[in-house]
Parts: C-alpha cells; structure tokens; sequence
C-alpha cells in the first residue's frame, strides 16, 4: 500500500475542508490509514487554510513534513506558490485559475504574483503543475461553489480508485440540491486533469 | 458538542462561560451523573476557581473536564501549557495522542473520576482536535447510568475551613493512590527497539516522535499526572539516551528529571509555538542526534519570499464592519502605525492626537486591530475591555475611551465590567456588538439568543434591559449598517459623563443568510481614492486603478457599507 500524502490549500470559504473531509473519508473506505489535520486561523473567511491529508498502511502524524507533499491541490494561485516548498521531488501541482487577491495587496507592499511568477516558483519543487480551468467548469455546471468538487477530480485523476469512490463519498456529503451539479463538477475536473496528463506525455 | 446535544437522555448546555460550566458540571457530578465539561484551554483561566473548588471536594457521578491547548496560537491570545494545571489543581490529567486514544481514555477518564473521587482533566491540543483519525468503535461499550440523588454530606461538599482542612489530606492521599495506579495504566505505552535512543513523548508530539525517530525505543505517556515513574524509570534503564519530545513547556522532562534520570529535549525542541515534524527533526539533526539527511532539499520548507500575506479579514456583509470603521476614523493618532504601514501616513494622519482609545474583546470584531480598519487598541481576554476602559479613564487619559465587545463576549464576563463602571462612577461608553450569534466559534447560541445547545426556544436575556437594569441610563440601539448614524452616537456617547451602552444589532451575514442585489462601482466616478477599501470588505478590489466589487461575495442592499464610505456616490446597487 503506497503512503500519499496531499496538501490542499485555499482561502476560508472556498470548500478546501470538505474537500479534505471527503479526500480522508473515501481513504477510509478503500482501506487505508488516514489522518487529516486543518489549519484554519481565525476568520470564517478569507484568511489562509491548509488541509494535510495523508493515506498509508500506518500513518503516524497528521501534519505532512515539508518537502514529502505528493499532490499540492491549490484552490487558489497565490496560495499554490505560497505551499510550493512542501512538494517532494517528483510532486504534483494542481492549481486551479482562481485569483483571491488580499487586503495585504490593497496596501500596496506586496504585488500579487502573476501566473508566470507563481508558475516560475512551483517549477522549484514541482514535477509538473497543472492549471485546472475551475472557473469555466463551474459556470458550465451552473454551480461556481463547486470548486472543491472540481479540485478533487482533478486529483482522482491522478489516483488509481474506482470513479464511484469519489461519486458516491459526493453524494452522502452535499444537500441533495447540490449533488448532481457537484458530481459533474467533479467528472469534469477529473476529464480536464486526464487530458492534460494525456498532453503532457505526448509532449514528452 | 452539538452531535452530543442531540442524543436522547443527554442534558446538553452552552454555559455563559466557563467558570458557570464547570459550576453545572459541579452540580450534576453531585447528583450522582457522569458530566462532561468542556473549553479551551484560556478557558480554563476562567474556570480555575471551581477547578480547584471540585478538586477539593471531590465528586459524585464522574466528571471529566476536557480542556484544548493552542500551541502555536492558531485562533487564541495567547500561548499557555494547560498540563500545569493538573499538578497545581492536584488532579488526574490523561492527554490522547490521536483520535483513537481520545475516544478509549474516556472510559478510563470516567473510571478514574469515580474510583478516585476526583475530576478529571483530559488535555487535548489543536493538533488532537483539529485533527480526524480512523478509529474503531467500541460498539459494547456500557455507559455507567446512575439515577440522579444528592446525598447530604457537608463535610464533603461545605469547604468551610474545617471541613476543607479534612479534605486537603484526602487531596494528597489521593494523588499517592494515583500514583500507583497510572503505572499499570494500559494506554501507556513502551515500545523497544533500537536502544540507543529512548524517546518520551505525549499528544501529538508522539506522532512527530514515531515518525522522526522511526527505529528509536519509545515510551508512550497518555497520564500526564500524576507520571508513573517506575515505568519511565524502567524505560530510562533499557535505553542508552533519554530524549523528551513535548509540545510546550518541558513538563515532562522535568518530571523525568526530577526522578534522577539524565534527560535533554528542550535544548533543541523549541518550547513556544506548535511543533511539527520537521522542527522535530531540525532539531535532532542539530543536537546530533539524527544524522543529517543524506539528499538535503536545500530549499524545502523555507517560505516562499515576497509572497504577499493573507491575514483573516471580517466577511462581505459582517454587522462589525461599519463601527469599526467609524472607530478608526474616530481614533486617536499613533505615530508608530504611520511607519508600519507608510502607505496609509496620509490618512493616519489626519487623525486627531485627541481622538478615541478604543479597548477591544475576544470576537471576530478582533480582526478590526489589522489592516485596514487599524481600529482596536487593546484586546487581553474575554470581558477585560470594559474594565481597561475604566481604568484607562480612572487613571487620567486625556482621550475619551470605548470599550467595544461582541453580545456573547458581553453575556460571558462583560456584564460584571459594565457593574463595575456604574457602581464606581465611571462615563465609559460601551459598545455590544450584537450580531446576535456567537460567530467566530460556529454560530453557537448564547444567553441573549434564546436558542438553547438542543436547538430549541428558550428566554433571551434582552441586552436592552439587561444593561438597563444594571442602572445604565443612556442606552442606545442602532442600525449596524447606518455609518453615520453608528459615528454621530459614538460621538455624542463618548462626551456625556454617564456610563452609556451602544448596542449596534445586526445579523452575521454566515448565520442568516442575507441576499441582495450586489452593488457596484460606476468606475466613471471612482477617484481611485479607496476609501472604500478601508472598510476591509473582502469583496472589494482594485482593478485598473480603479475600486471594484466582487458580485458573488457582495451581499448587497442588506449591508451597503461601501456606498456610505465612498465620498464620489461611485457605489450603487447593481441594475442588473
């Protein structure tokens, strides 16, 4: 059984805790040892929040050690390149093409890095990155909150399990009004990811 | 808590504070039931008094304290090691090192409480709690069901002196019986493999522990105190070095020193802040315990510089926004936040030297010390902004001061504040900001709210009569969306030479959910002035040059702040 370890990383708000919740969760069910611990701050929303998932035949912490990421999923640019340093040689970034920008840019000390700038600093300790197009998935599927369940496709991508691990995980979590929109969200982030990775052999 | 609240033939309750919850949980451990009493560790600050009260008296039905410790102070103010007070309260604590041993050591802990007459302390800390581990369910597990009495035992329940010095014996000869016991205790664990390094650790520094050290023998400590010291002695005998790994102070290594046995950890295991397992290893490697890593990643771990920070920030639509931006605007000058923040020199300045002191509580309302709104002076702990103000104003500030506390904060330890001022002639002015839920923790009730831990209605203790009653004669209600309404009160408040109490009301836009047409910018009459910014809306951002508002996170006409801000009428609903 091979250990994984995934950081995910957003803004308070943006569905990084469920995500890890049902990440832990569906670990859970395929036999795993999992732990999971969140850094959340003090707000509700808009501060910074870190999730550390981690799956193996015995996981002893729950906090993942810098440098031993195997997938950064980054629910937000800045907040990828900000996490970059835990990737292990060898990791996965996946980003999606949210910009949150913060208050601390508005007073005009630190610029919010481009996409260029985040990218250069991610090619430091990643393999490769991916640019998740979440934003055009989630007006396509009329649910733009379905971040998270594009984020989570993106990954399963990426992960040897059965679609309907992650489906059916989905379908217990949401109110029922949400499921059907958030398990597209979720094929669609996943179709995305494997084209990619598809793109990028080819290239090789 | 609120999982447990709704369990059939469980009384559950949010107390007004800690101290009361602890008091309840005195109570109904008396009668003879199991209780369970549960805080943060600063909590337990605030419930020490019947802490060591309990201690004394011992209990009825088993009473479990659970109390959190921040390391690392992810959402607290400050940093504290709460296994202290086991020794100086002189009870029982156990400390779990993951989900699994927090869920068996609270059979033992109710076991303990009952077999020793004593409350027990179970400690936890972020990294236990904030934390989900797979564990398996004891599905045979019996709670031990006692039907509720109170038997009448003064000299075990009445600590008048003569009765308190009887109990103080048994206080003692309790923690001997104890001592015995938590050798055997089967959650302890010694583990041996390699023995030249014998590491012992608790909570979730065992974690760390295992995975640094990961061919090292380790003793595994789930009873902080008392310590069972043959066993870390028997530990110390098979091992050729003793290390502590502990989060904290070096509680533990004391108490390992303390047994004769010669022991090092927070020589290089920092004693501030959470540790994590690179900390733990850096410091192994350097204390040349650990061999440096053979491919070293130079660069993993270091923060990324020149990122921009993101500081938490109040919400789109947050009751708290507009007065704390009236009080920044109502605030006195501070020369030293000019040269922190060099692009805000021009606007702080035009602050008068004459302006407010504005001394703050515990409550999302905190995030006003930050960036933009710059608009606290003072935060200590709950309830403490009432008093300052009265001894800023007792002690001969020239500045006029307000004391700015959020409705729960005001119900938890405000009220004896706001006593205080009016029986000692104060003209303080006081500031509840009623947004009618306790927001930052998750929206639990409170006293004012009339909704019970159950969910159900219950009597709301009504802040108007509330401060009132307590002989408060200017009270005032306002709009927490009216600017200038919110300023023009504070000002007339803060002149008159009475005690008077603002209570400025309006929803958390996360508890009711509020919808309206978001507004937007006419970039045509924006003058990039930014006044809007300054109100810490995380909705709004600059594009161009030019102020704009994020239409999803905008919650529209219910709120509205910006468009009172904006001195160029740029801001309006949106026609869309």
């Amino acid at each position: 059984m091979k250990d994984l370890n995934v950081l995910m990383v957003g803004v308070g708000g943006q569905g990084v805790i469920m995500a890890s919740d049902a990440m832990s969760e569906i670990g859970m069910n395929n036999g795993y040892d999992v732990k999971k611990s969140d850094t959340l701050g003090m707000a509700q929303r808009g501060g910074s929040v870190v999730s550390h998932v981690r799956w193996g035949e015995h996981v002893f912490s729950p906090m993942i050690k810098s440098g031993d990421v195997d997938f950064l999923v980054a629910f937000e640019q800045l907040e990828s390149a900000r996490w970059a340093p835990y990737l292990k040689p060898g990791g996965v970034a996946l980003v999606a093409d949210v910009v949150v920008v913060p208050v601390s840019v508005i007073g005009g000390t630190t610029p919010y890095p481009s996409w260029d700038e985040a990218k250069e600093i991610l090619a430091q300790y990643a393999d490769r990155t991916y640019l998740i197009p979440a934003t055009r998935i989630g007006l396509e599927v009329g649910n733009p909150r379905a971040l998270n369940m594009v984020m989570l496709g993106s990954l399963s991508a990426f992960l040897k399990l059965e679609v309907e691990a992650w489906t059916e995980d989905i379908r217990l979590r949401l109110p029922p009004k949400f499921v059907e929109s958030s398990i597209e969200a979720f094929l669609r982030g996943a179709d995305e990811a494997k084209a990619m990775i598809h793109a990028k052999e080819i290239k090789k | 808590m609120e999982n447990i609240a709704q369990m059939d033939g469980v009384y559950a309750e949010w107390s007004t504070n800690e101290k009361v919850a602890l008091e309840v949980g005195m109570g109904a451990s008396y009668a003879g039931v199991r209780t369970l009493v549960s805080m943060k560790h600063v909590g337990l600050n605030v419930a020490a008094d019947p802490l060591f009260g309990v201690s004394t008296t011992g209990i009825c039905g088993g009473l479990v304290i659970v109390s959190c410790d921040d390391p690392g102070e992810h959402s607290s103010q400050g940093e504290q090691d709460n296994r202290h007070y086991a020794r100086i309260a002189k009870v029982p604590m156990l400390e779990p090192t993951d989900s699994q041993d927090a869920y068996d050591l609270m059979e033992w802990a109710f076991n303990i409480s009952e077999e020793f007459d004593t409350p027990v302390l179970l400690r936890s800390t972020t990294r236990i709690s904030h934390c989900k581990t797979v564990v398996d369910v004891n599905k045979e597990r019996k709670a031990n069901l006692r039907q509720p009495s109170f038997t009448r035992s003064p000299q075990k329940y009445v600590m008048v002196p003569s009765y308190a010095r009887v109990r103080r014996h048994a206080m003692e000869e309790r923690i001997i019986k104890l001592q015995a016991f938590m050798e055997d205790f089967p959650l302890n664990n010694m583990l041996l493999a390699d023995r030249k390094l014998g590491v012992i650790s608790d909570g979730v520094a065992y974690q760390y522990a295992r995975e640094v050290f990961r061919d090292a023998s380790h003793l595994k400590l789930t009873t902080i105190y008392p310590i069972p010291a043959n066993l870390v002695r028997r530990f110390a005998q098979e091992v050729e070095m003793v290390i502590v790994v502990e989060e904290l102070d070096p509680y533990l290594e004391d108490e390992v020193r303390r047994l004769g046995i010669a022991v090092t950890g927070s020589e290089f295991i920092p004693i501030i802040g959470e540790l994590n397992p690179e900390i733990v290893e850096d410091g192994a490697i350097r204390a040349g315990i650990l061999p440096a890593s053979p491919k070293p990643l130079p660069s993993a771990g270091s923060p990324v510089p020149q990122l921009p920070q993101r500081p938490p920030l109040l919400c789109a639509g947050c009751p708290h926004i507009a007065t704390e931006f009236a009080l920044r605007r109502l605030g006195f000058y501070n020369p030293n936040l000019a040269d922190e923040l060099p692009l805000e020199r021009k606007i702080l300045a035009q602050l008068k030297k004459s302006g407010l002191i504005v001394t703050s509580d515990i409550g999302c309302y905190t995030l006003g010390a930050y960036a933009p709104l710059l608009a606290l002076d003072t935060c200590a702990c709950m309830g403490a902004s009432i008093g300052q103000a009265l001894g800023l104003e007792k002690a001969g500030v020239p500045n006029k001061i307000v004391a700015v506390i959020g409705d729960s904060t005001f119900m938890h330890s405000g009220v004896t504040g706001l006593i205080d001022v009016v029986y000692n002639q104060g003209s303080t002015t006081v500031i509840i900001l009623d947004n009618e839920t306790t927001a930052m923790t998750g929206h639990q009730g409170h006293p004012g709210t009339g909704i019970s831990a159950k969910g159900t209605k219950t009597q709301a203790v009504k802040l108007e009569a509330l401060v009132a009653g307590i002989g408060v004669n200017d009270v005032n209600v306002v709009d927490a969306f009216d600017l200038a309404l919110i300023e023009s009160t504070i000002s007339r408040c803060v002149e008159t030479d009475e005690p008077s109490v603002i209570i400025v009301r309006g929803p958390c836009p996360l508890h009711v959910k509020t919808s309206g047409t978001p507004f937007t910018v006419d970039s045509e009459k924006c003058n990039s002035c930014y006044a809007c910014l300054r109100i810490g809306c995380p909705a709004i951002f600059v594009s161009e040059d030019k102020a704009q508002i994020d239409a999803v996170l905008c919650v529209g006409c219910s709120c509205g702040i910006c468009a009172q801000a904006c001195s160029q009428e740029a801001i309006s609903e949106s026609k869309i």
